[in-house]
């Protein structure tokens, strides 16, 4: 359709500057080039995202399980066993995370061996297609957030919104964005991550068992913040909605 | 039938072993994870906490200019004309010691500013902030923008030596960088260090409606005439401040060299502009601290710069 119609228009603009058939043709075949390499490339990212699709839902056949059995239906997170959402994670640090539990700088004993299982163009596939998922909250609750106490979930509020600067702790929000909903390819979303998951992450980043992420900022930040910091920003992220609240009335 | 059975099995078997194994290896807390209290230079003030701000009309006030200072484009839109917050180049509320905080800012004026060469009280001080800093327009003097910014300031001023000299003022001044800064080493460190945040474009980046990291240059950012366009300041600010929480760790000529190239890109135009670029410079740039007017990759800075004002000048949006 869009073809016959950029055709007509070749012609017609042919005809009207008295373009050659030569060059007529030659146009009209730049043209079917210009058309069929994206379609090409789209049929790629589709066959990939079928791919990337059939893994999360059954695994490959070289070890790798469905991650819907861990990360739960549409990918929503396991706040139980604490294991996050991961639909609509940025493609860039899906990759990354992959890659570092590949190599093992992200040391974790159940998706290192995953991570390995999967080929460079499998990772590239997932983070695509997982990117594109839509974000929402894990089918079950979150219990151990819901447990936390009012102190627990205030302390946490005001690390996330203001930080402690007398221990040069950002505010969480500072670079997670509000109410911590991730900000571009860098920065993951923090709302309605297990606890669990939370709190394992700033442990790791603790303890060096998680590579120290882009500027060493994550691991810098960890080992400034005591266990009751760590429960606290846990608990009130866990408890935030994965998607913005309508946004601000504030300009574009 | 057999084999894809067996495979299920396999993988179910491995998927719950390491479940089991991830589980009893979770990480445990760090036996050494107490606060580290990073190597930052003390300030001898720490203004009181939020807890202490009263609750009465006088809070009130208070908690507004707090508000402002943080999200300045939604609660003084009417003067605001980028999408710059107060707490951008003031961290922390305006708490934090060597950011500009407003408790030591508070307790040495009304003083006397070359800028404008005559005494200036904090409200001018603070009209200052909105045409320049904020690219926007300044607010009338007694406005309940300026009433409530002055009353936030001055509570968390509560105990601070009044006219005198008070550790964490400003930013640090920087000795002379060992090499003049350079735009080519400055453009390195961005990429290094700042370009995370604030984009390799240097346009920052939002996310829910919200400005989470703010624009360096651009029509968005902090106009000509404003203090952060100096490459000094802009230098002791990112030496302290910069990258967010790990202020210190550039060396002072990586923060010379990026404040020179952030302050060599085009922003708004100075709001005093007076004819042409040559006579701004000549009025109110004249200092090797400012880009404004210097050719830079052959751009003449000032040249093409957009209108000051932003948002807050009629019909533009």
């Amino acid at each position: 359709m869009t073809f016959l119609a950029a055709s007509r228009r070749f012609n017609a603009g042919g005809d009207v500057v008295g373009r050659s058939t030569h060059h007529r043709r030659l146009w009209g075949l730049l043209a079917i080039v210009g058309l069929a390499v994206p379609v090409c490339v789209m049929g790629q990212t589709t066959a990939q995202d079928a791919r990337a699709a059939a893994i999360t839902e059954k695994g490959n056949d070289h070890g790798v399980p469905a991650c819907v059995s861990c990360h739960g239906p549409h990918l929503l997170g396991n706040p139980a066993l604490g294991y996050p959402r991961i639909a609509g994670q940025s493609a860039p640090y899906v990759t990354e995370q992959l890659e570092a539990l590949a190599s093992g700088t992200r040391k974790n004993p159940l998706m290192m061996p995953i991570a390995k299982a999967l080929t460079p163009a499998e990772r590239e596939a997932l983070a695509h297609y997982l990117s594109g998922l839509p974000v929402g909250r894990a089918p079950t609750p979150d219990t151990l957030a819901q447990r936390a106490d009012s102190a627990t979930r205030h302390a946490g509020e005001v690390l996330a919104m203001r930080g402690r600067w007398a221990d040069t702790l950002p505010a969480c929000d500072r670079c997670h964005g509000p109410g911590g909903i991730g900000v571009g390819t860098a920065f993951p979303p923090l709302a309605g991550q297990p606890v669990r998951y939370l709190t394992d992450q700033l442990h790791m980043w603790q303890q060096g068992t998680r590579g120290p992420g882009p500027l060493d900022l994550m691991s810098t930040i960890a080992k400034r913040m005591s266990e009751e910091d760590v429960a606290a920003v846990a608990a009130y992220y866990a408890l935030q909605p994965p998607t913005p609240p309508t946004a601000k009335a504030s300009r574009p | 039938m057999k084999t894809s059975t067996a495979v299920t099995v396999a993988a179910l078997a491995a998927v719950a072993g390491a479940v089991i194994t991830y589980v009893s290896v979770r990480p445990s807390p760090a036996p050494g994870a107490t606060p580290v209290a990073p190597a930052a230079p003390a300030a001898a003030f720490t203004p009181p906490p939020d807890s202490a701000i009263p609750d009465d009309q006088f809070g009130q006030m208070v908690r507004l200019g707090q508000l402002i200072f943080n999200e300045t484009p939604t609660y003084a839109p009417q003067y605001t004309g980028n999408v710059l917050s107060c707490t951008n180049c003031h961290i922390d509320a305006g708490r934090l010691a060597h950011s500009a905080p407003l408790w030591a800012a508070y307790v040495n004026f009304p003083a006397y500013r070359s800028k404008n060469k005559h005494v200036n009280t904090f409200e001018e001080r603070m009209q200052g902030c909105f045409r320049f800093s904020m690219n926007g327009e300044a607010p009338p003097m007694g406005d309940s923008a300026l009433v409530a910014l002055e009353s936030y300031a001055f509570w968390l001023s509560t105990g601070a030596p009044v006219n005198q000299p008070i550790a964490g003022r400003g930013y640090p001044k920087l000795e002379k960088p060992a090499q003049a800064p350079d735009y080519q080493r400055g453009a390195k460190v961005f990429a290094a260090h700042c370009a995370l945040c604030h984009g390799t474009d240097g346009q920052g980046q939002r996310a829910g409606g919200v400005q989470v990291f703010p624009p360096l240059w651009g029509p968005e950012s902090f106009n000509w005439g404003a203090g952060m366009g100096s490459v000094n300041n802009a230098a002791g600010f990112i030496k302290a401040n910069m990258p967010l929480s790990l202020g210190g760790t550039l060396s002072d000529q990586d923060a010379w060299d990026v404040a020179l190239f952030m302050d060599s890109h085009e922003r708004p135009q100075d709001p005093r502009f007076k004819g042409t670029v040559e006579n701004t410079r000549k009025l109110y740039h004249d200092s090797p601290m400012s880009m404004y007017g210097k050719q830079v990759n052959g751009v003449l800075l000032g040249q093409h710069s957009v209108p000051a004002g932003g948002s807050t000048r009629a019909g533009t949006r």
